[in-house]
C-alpha cells in the first residue's frame, strides 16, 4: 500500500486556488441551507438519528451472520455472490464475468467502492470498457480527473469549464446553459445503455432477509444500468448490509435529507435476485472486504463502518470546505475520509489524515447515524502516536512538556523560563510557533501571571 | 457558596485577565474563591493529540488536586470538556474502570463559567456595565461538546450598557483546534482569516467567547489585522462595573 500525500502539503493547492474555494463555498453553503431546512422540519429527528445508529451498531456486532443470510437470500432469489477479500479478487470477479459474456463495454452508475478499489483501471487493462453514467462521474471520466466529494462528485468544476470539456469530448457544439449540457450527455448515454449487454452497481444498502440491493440516485440513469443490461453485477463493502427490510425505513428518511436536502429521494431501486422476463436475466453480488474487517476489529474505530455516504459531514466541514476534497488522497473526502482512509490503508499510509481537524464537532452533530468522528479522530491521533509516525521532535516536546506539568514546581519554574522567552526570543520566526506567526500576533505579554496575581493580592 | 478555581495552564501563563475577571465576578457575586496552588494543566494538549499515557498521568494528577472541591468553575469550554468527556473515556480504554467513574464523579462538579452562572451558582446580579458593541462567538467546545447554549448570550444581554450584533456564520470554528492551528496552519490561517472577516463585519468593538485558547487565535488574527478589534473573555465583560 502506498502512502498519501501528507495532507497539509495537499492542502496548500486547494487554499491557493480562489475559484475553487468560491465554488466549494457556493456549493456546500447551498447544501447546508436545504439540510437545515429538512432536518428541522422532521419533529423525530434525533429519534430518527439513534435508530439509524443502532441499526448500524447492532449489524457490525454480528456482520458475519448478516452476510451469511444475505448471501442464502440473494441466491434463493437467483443471484449469485462473489466473497472478495481485497481489491485485486474484486476486480477481477468482475472482469471474469465480462469475460465469460464477451462484453467489451459496460455501463455504471456510481459506485464509490468500485472506485476505490480501481475497477474501472483493472478493466480497461483487459479490454473492457467501463462507461459512467452518472452525470458528475461521467464528467470526471471524460477529463480523467477524479471526485471530490462523496455525493457532488464534480462540485470543484463549474459549469463553463463542464462546456469547454463537452465540446472537446462529445459534443462539437454543445452551449453553455445546464440545460443543453445535460441534453448533451443524455444524447451520449442513452447510445451506451441501449447497446450495454453488462451493468455495473453499487449499492446504498443490501437487505439481509430479502437478498435486496438498494441503489439510491437521483438522475434515473442508475435505473437504466440496473434494468436494461441482460447482466447486472453489484459491488458492495461488506458493511452495506442491513438485517431488515424495514430497517430502509430509517435510513430512506434520513439519507436524502442528510445528502442532497430532500425530503424524499427521486430514484430508488430494489431488487432481489431475478425474475423470468423482467429486468437483467443475471445478478452478481460480488461483496467487498478490502480492509474492512480490519476496521471492525478495532472497537472504536469501526464506528466509521456506520457510515452511509451521505456527505453531510463534509458540507459542514470547515476545514473540507476551504481545502476541497482532493486534499484528503483517497475517494473518501472530509471528515469521514479522515477516519475511514487511515483504517482501510493503514495509519502509517495516511497518518496526517486524524490530525486534518480542528475537532470543532460539527461533523458529529450533522451526521444521520451518529459517528462521533471527532472522538474517533483523537482515537486514530493515538494509534499515529503508538505507530511512531510523528516527528521525534513532538514526542520529546510532549513528554518534556508532561514532565513539567507533573509537579507544581517544575511548571512554575517552566512558567517564568517561558514567559523570559516570550520576550527574548522572535518566536514569530523561529521554531514551531512561526507557523502561527505567519497569520497572527502572540499575545502581548502580561505583566504577571495569574497565580503570581493570585499570591500578591 | 465555595467555589474551587480551575484556571488552565495557558490562561494562567499567558492571558490571566481571563481568570481574574472571573475572580471579580464570582467574589461579587458573594461566593468565596478557593484556588489550589497545585493545579498545573489538564492535559487536554496531550489527550488531543494522541499521547494518551501522560493524558492519563495529568488526568490523575488533576482530580487528586481538586478531589475536595464541591464545585469547581474554570473559564474554558475546551478544558472543561477534556475534564468532563476525555477523561474518563481514556481511562475505560486503557481498561483503568475505577479510575474512569473517579473522574466521572468529579467530571460532574466541573464546570464552564457560563454554565455555572446559569445553573448551580444561579440567580444572581453581578451588576455589569459594559458600555460598548460587541459581538459573540460561540466556541465549538462550549457550543457541541458541553452543549452550553445561549447561556453565554443569555449573561451578555443582562449586561447594562450592552450593545449586542449577531455575527455571520457565528458557528463555525476559528481555526484554533490546538496542535490542528500548527500541524495544519495553512488551513487554520484560511479558517482563521474568514471568522476575522466576519467580526470586522459586524463593526463591533470587541468579539466574546468563553474559551481563552480560541481568544488567543481569534485576538492573533484580529491583531495581525490591524483593525482594533478586542478579543474578549466572557469574564471581562461581566466584570465590567460602572464605579470602575
Amino acid at each position: 500500500m502506498t502512502a498519501i500525500r501528507p495532507f497539509p502539503d495537499a492542502a496548500r493547492e486547494g487554499l491557493a486556488n480562489p475559484q475553487l474555494r468560491a465554488n466549494l463555498a457556493r456549493a456546500t453553503g447551498t447544501i447546508r441551507d436545504k439540510r437545515r431546512t429538512v432536518v428541522e422540519e422532521t419533529p423525530d429527528w434525533e429519534e430518527l438519528r439513534e435508530a439509524g445508529r443502532a441499526i448500524k451498531a447492532r449489524t457490525l456486532a454480528a456482520l458475519d451472520e448478516h452476510l451469511l443470510v444475505l448471501e442464502r437470500a440473494v441466491e434463493s432469489a437467483g443471484g449469485q455472490v462473489w466473497w472478495a477479500r481485497d481489491a485485486a479478487e474484486a476486480n477481477e470477479a468482475v472482469a471474469r464475468i465480462a469475460r465469460g459474456h464477451g462484453v467489451t463495454e459496460i455501463v455504471k452508475v456510481k459506485s464509490l467502492t468500485t472506485d476505490e478499489l480501481g475497477l474501472n483501471e483493472y478493466l480497461a487493462g483487459q479490454g473492457i470498457d467501463a462507461v459512467e453514467t452518472d452525470l458528475a462521474e461521467l464528467i470526471l471520466q471524460l477529463d480523467g480527473d477524479w471526485s471530490s466529494h462523496i455525493l457532488v462528485p464534480a462540485l470543484h468544476r463549474n459549469r463553463h469549464e463542464i462546456a469547454e470539456l463537452f465540446r472537446r469530448t462529445i459534443d462539437r457544439e454543445v452551449g453553455d446553459e445546464p440545460a443543453a449540457l445535460a441534453e448533451a450527455a443524455r444524447t451520449y448515454l442513452r447510445k451506451k445503455f441501449l447497446a450495454a449487454r453488462m451493468g455495473v452497481s453499487g449499492a446504498n444498502f443490501l437487505v439481509a432477509e430479502t437478498g435486496t440491493a438498494v441503489v439510491v440516485e437521483s438522475e434515473g440513469n442508475g435505473r437504466m444500468c440496473t434494468t436494461l443490461p441482460a447482466v447486472l453485477v453489484t459491488v458492495a463493502g461488506i458493511e452495506k448490509v442491513v438485517p431488515r427490510w424495514d430497517d430502509l425505513e430509517v435510513f430512506l428518511q434520513h439519507l436524502p435529507r442528510s445528502s442532497t436536502g430532500e425530503r424524499m429521494n427521486p430514484y430508488t431501486s430494489l431488487w432481489s435476485g431475478t425474475r423470468a422476463g423482467e429486468g437483467p436475466s443475471e445478478f452478481h453480488l460480488v461483496l467487498v472486504d478490502n480492509g474492512r474487517t480490519r476496521v471492525l476489529a478495532d472497537e472504536v474505530g469501526r464506528g466509521a463502518l456506520a457510515c452511509i455516504r451521505c456527505s453531510a459531514c463534509l458540507n459542514v466541514c470547515p476545514v473540507y470546505e476551504r481545502t476541497g476534497g482532493h486534499a484528503y488522497g483517497s475517494i473518501y473526502p472530509g471528515p469521514i475520509g479522515a477516519i475511514l482512509t487511515p483504517q482501510l490503508v493503514g495509519i502509517e499510509n495516511a497518518a496526517t489524515l486524524p490530525y486534518a481537524s480542528s475537532l470543532c464537532g460539527a461533523c458529529y452533530e450533522a451526521c444521520p447515524v451518529k459517528i462521533d468522528i471527532p472522538d474517533i479522530l483523537v482515537h486514530l491521533r493515538g494509534r499515529a502516536v503508538e505507530a511512531g509516525t510523528e516527528p521525534a521532535s513532538e514526542r520529546v516536546a510532549m513528554r518534556g512538556l508532561a514532565h513539567t506539568f507533573a509537579s507544581r514546581r517544575a511548571y512554575e519554574s517552566a512558567q517564568r523560563l517561558g514567559r523570559g522567552a516570550l520576550r527574548l526570543v522572535p518566536w514569530a520566526r523561529v521554531g514551531p510557533l512561526r507557523a502561527w506567526g505567519r497569520a497572527r500576533d502572540l499575545p502581548s505579554r502580561e505583566p504577571r501571571t495569574f497565580r503570581g496575581w493570585w499570591r500578591a493580592r | 457558596m465555595r467555589v474551587t478555581l480551575f484556571v488552565p495552564c495557558y490562561a494562567d501563563t499567558l492571558a490571566p485577565n481571563a481568570a481574574i475577571a472571573t475572580v471579580t465576578i464570582l467574589e461579587r457575586l458573594g461566593h468565596e474563591v478557593v484556588y489550589p496552588e497545585e493545579q498545573t494543566c489538564c492535559g487536554q494538549v496531550h489527550g488531543n493529540s494522541g499521547y494518551f499515557r501522560e493524558a492519563l498521568r495529568l488526568a490523575e494528577r488533576f482530580v487528586d488536586v481538586f478531589a475536595d472541591a464541591d464545585l469547581v468553575v474554570a473559564p474554558s469550554a475546551s478544558c472543561v470538556g477534556t475534564v468532563r468527556h476525555l477523561y474518563a473515556r481514556l481511562a475505560r480504554r486503557a481498561g483503568k474502570v475505577e479510575l474512569a467513574e473517579r473522574f466521572e464523579a468529579l467530571g460532574a462538579r466541573v464546570f464552564e463559567l457560563s454554565e455555572a452562572l446559569t445553573g448551580p451558582l444561579a440567580p444572581g446580579d453581578a451588576e455589569s456595565f459594559f458600555p460598548h458593541r460587541v459581538t459573540y462567538h460561540p466556541t465549538c467546545h462550549s457550543l457541541r461538546a458541553l452543549r452550553v447554549g445561549d447561556a453565554p448570550l443569555r449573561l451578555l444581554e443582562a449586561v447594562e450598557g450592552i450593545e449586542l450584533v449577531p455575527l455571520r456564520r457565528a458557528e463555525e470554528c476559528c481555526g484554533f483546534g490546538g496542535t490542528f492551528a500548527v500541524k495544519n496552519a495553512d488551513t487554520s490561517a484560511a479558517m482563521l482569516a474568514d471568522k476575522v472577516a466576519a467580526i470586522e463585519a459586524t463593526g463591533a468593538e470587541a468579539c466574546v467567547a468563553v474559551d481563552g485558547s480560541c481568544l488567543l487565535q481569534i485576538g492573533g488574527g484580529l491583531a495581525r489585522s490591524g483593525s482594533g478589534v478586542q478579543a474578549l473573555h466572557l469574564a471581562e465583560v461581566l466584570a465590567g462595573a460602572r464605579s470602575e
